[in-house]
């Protein structure tokens, strides 16, 4: 049963994760990635991460893809005005993207995932008290300074946002 | 079983949520209101049912079909999912078994709650653009711009609760609120530590369900009718019922962090007191915490509507700085004075 799940969850990333790539229109590019963001959190839910899956859908699919579909409607990029690309770019686009898997297969290719041991299995482990837990204790500056950094960016999207003396928007 | 009663439950308050808000529409303006349908108009819903079925189904010429069907269904679905976890009552005891009046206990019910509401601008953005005009489209990009301004406040508004309740847990939060406050059993509401939360939280659930004074999606004098525009026969019924879906939801959700959820004040008394049998006692206090709670809702539905035909609609601009100047400073402030408020409280509590 749970096989089954996990199979059906895996075809639809799939599925979805390459419909992102060859839809035509951009706004079913993006759909089909919010799409692929809910299989994804679909895999957190059937790895024990509950916690992990309601965070991925708020912020990825909640948010930052509504920011994606709300730039893409309102620069309104139809298939009558794509401008061609040229065949150069279409190379390095395949050389770079081929490139890329190859990494990802050497990289993985001899990881070990760990077995499975019952002895060792704490089905709560991605419960929010854990994970608090974790991130607070064990691994306090890493989370630190990834909230400095996303300090950082959110003051330098602010000046680039914030309105010159003198210049109008509307 | 209970999934499905609540579900029809949930449904059956919308139907009469429309006839609810035309009836207080017309007592507000001093009219009389839809009084010919059955008694007193009851019967009003269905036939604005049987009308909206009965309409045409027209999907314009340029629209994208299967986009423009999906947004209504997007809205309504997401609208309906939420309330798998509200706690509508605690446990009723048959033979012996605890049965609990809640749909899903889940430790993440408040992430999953916001996690669906999140989603639920999807519809109004896919319908919106599925239209093909211009006017459902700045209708729809308002309702996501609105949405997301609103939703950072709304979440940090919750963190203060959630750092006084340290649990994700709807069910858990409304236990907690079961103590005594005032030599009151079941009084212990939070509302009473959080007023300023609350009252974000309140802000942010009008723009949210995008009712007035920030119904600026659908604006008619600016947007004709917003992001349903194009939309007839069921399919924007279903946009219209999903919205009065999400009320009930957002006034769900608010009795249980703010209000205390099925708790009323005296309930230890009257468990001790109703009946002799501990079990009997315990259900009827049960059953007692599910109309308080059903009464809370309605409660919430009726200052939602009251306000719709009591303010005016807020201007674009002002929205957003209400949004990000305001309300957004206000909670991250609410949050700090709550922080120090868990940190010194036995100091506070030796000085008094």
């Amino acid at each position: 049963m749970i096989q089954n799940v996990f199979y059906f969850l895996c075809f639809l990333t799939l599925i979805s994760g390459s419909m992102v790539v060859f839809s035509r229109n951009p706004v079913y590019s993006v759909l089909f990635l919010i799409l692929t963001f809910f299989s994804i959190s679909g895999h957190y839910i059937l790895l024990n991460a509950q916690f992990l899956a309601a965070v991925n859908i708020i912020v990825y699919a909640g948010a930052i893809m509504v920011l994606f579909l709300f730039v893409i409607m309102f620069l309104n990029l139809n298939k009558e005005n794509e401008t061609h690309k040229s065949n150069l770019s279409k190379f390095a686009a395949v050389i770079a993207g081929g490139i890329l898997l190859v990494i990802m297969v050497a990289a993985l290719k001899d990881v070990d995932a760990g077995t499975y041991k019952a002895e060792g299995f704490d089905s709560q482990i991605g419960m929010v008290q854990n994970l608090g837990m974790v991130l607070f204790k064990n691994y306090l500056l890493p989370f630190e300074l990834a909230s400095v950094l996303f300090l950082v960016a959110m003051a330098g999207a602010v000046m680039l946002g914030k309105k010159e003396t003198g210049e109008r928007h509307f | 079983m209970i999934i499905l009663g609540i579900f029809g439950i949930t449904l059956l308050i919308a139907t009469y949520c429309t006839y609810a808000e035309r009836k207080i529409a017309a007592f507000i303006q001093d009219r009389i209101g839809p009084n010919r349908a059955g008694p007193f108009g009851l019967a009003q819903p269905l036939a604005d049912a049987v009308k909206m079925f009965f309409k045409e189904e027209f999907i314009p010429a340029n629209a994208h079909k299967f986009l423009f069907v999906a947004g209504p269904s997007l809205a309504m679905l997401t609208a309906c999912m939420s309330s798998a976890v509200i706690p509508f009552g605690n446990t009723l005891i048959i033979n012996g078994n605890h049965i609990r009046v809640q749909g899903i206990e889940t430790n993440i019910g408040l992430l999953y709650i916001f996690g669906v509401v999140a989603l639920g601008v999807y519809g109004i953005m896919i319908g919106g653009w599925a239209s093909n005009n211009k006017f459902s489209l700045l209708g729809a990009i308002r309702a996501a711009s609105q949405n997301i301004s609103y939703e950072l406040a709304m979440g940090l508004s919750i963190i203060a609760l959630l750092m006084m309740s340290g649990s994700l847990s709807l069910r858990q939060i409304t236990l907690q609120q079961g103590g005594e406050f005032l030599g009151l059993s079941g009084l212990d509401w939070n509302i009473f530590y959080q007023p300023l939360g609350f009252i974000i939280f309140l802000t942010c659930a009008f723009a949210e369900t995008n009712r007035t004074p920030f119904d600026l999606p659908e604006c008619e004098t600016e947007l004709i009718g917003g992001y349903h525009t194009e939309y007839s026969a069921m399919k924007l019924g279903l946009y219209l019922f999903a919205e009065y879906v999400n009320i009930i939801v957002v006034s769900a959700v608010m009795s249980v962090l703010y209000f205390g959820g099925f708790n009323f004040p005296g309930q230890d008394w009257v468990r001790a007191n109703i009946a002799s049998d501990p079990t009997l006692a315990h259900n009827l206090v049960t059953i007692l915490g599910i109309v308080v709670f059903f009464g809370k809702i309605f409660a919430f539905i009726f200052f939602f509507m009251w306000v719709r035909w009591t303010l005016p609609r807020f201007r674009y601009d002002q929205l957003m700085r209400l949004g990000w100047k305001i309300l957004i400073p206000l909670a991250i402030m609410n949050v700090v004075l709550t922080g120090a408020a868990i940190l010194f409280w036995p100091q506070l509590k030796a000085m008094f």
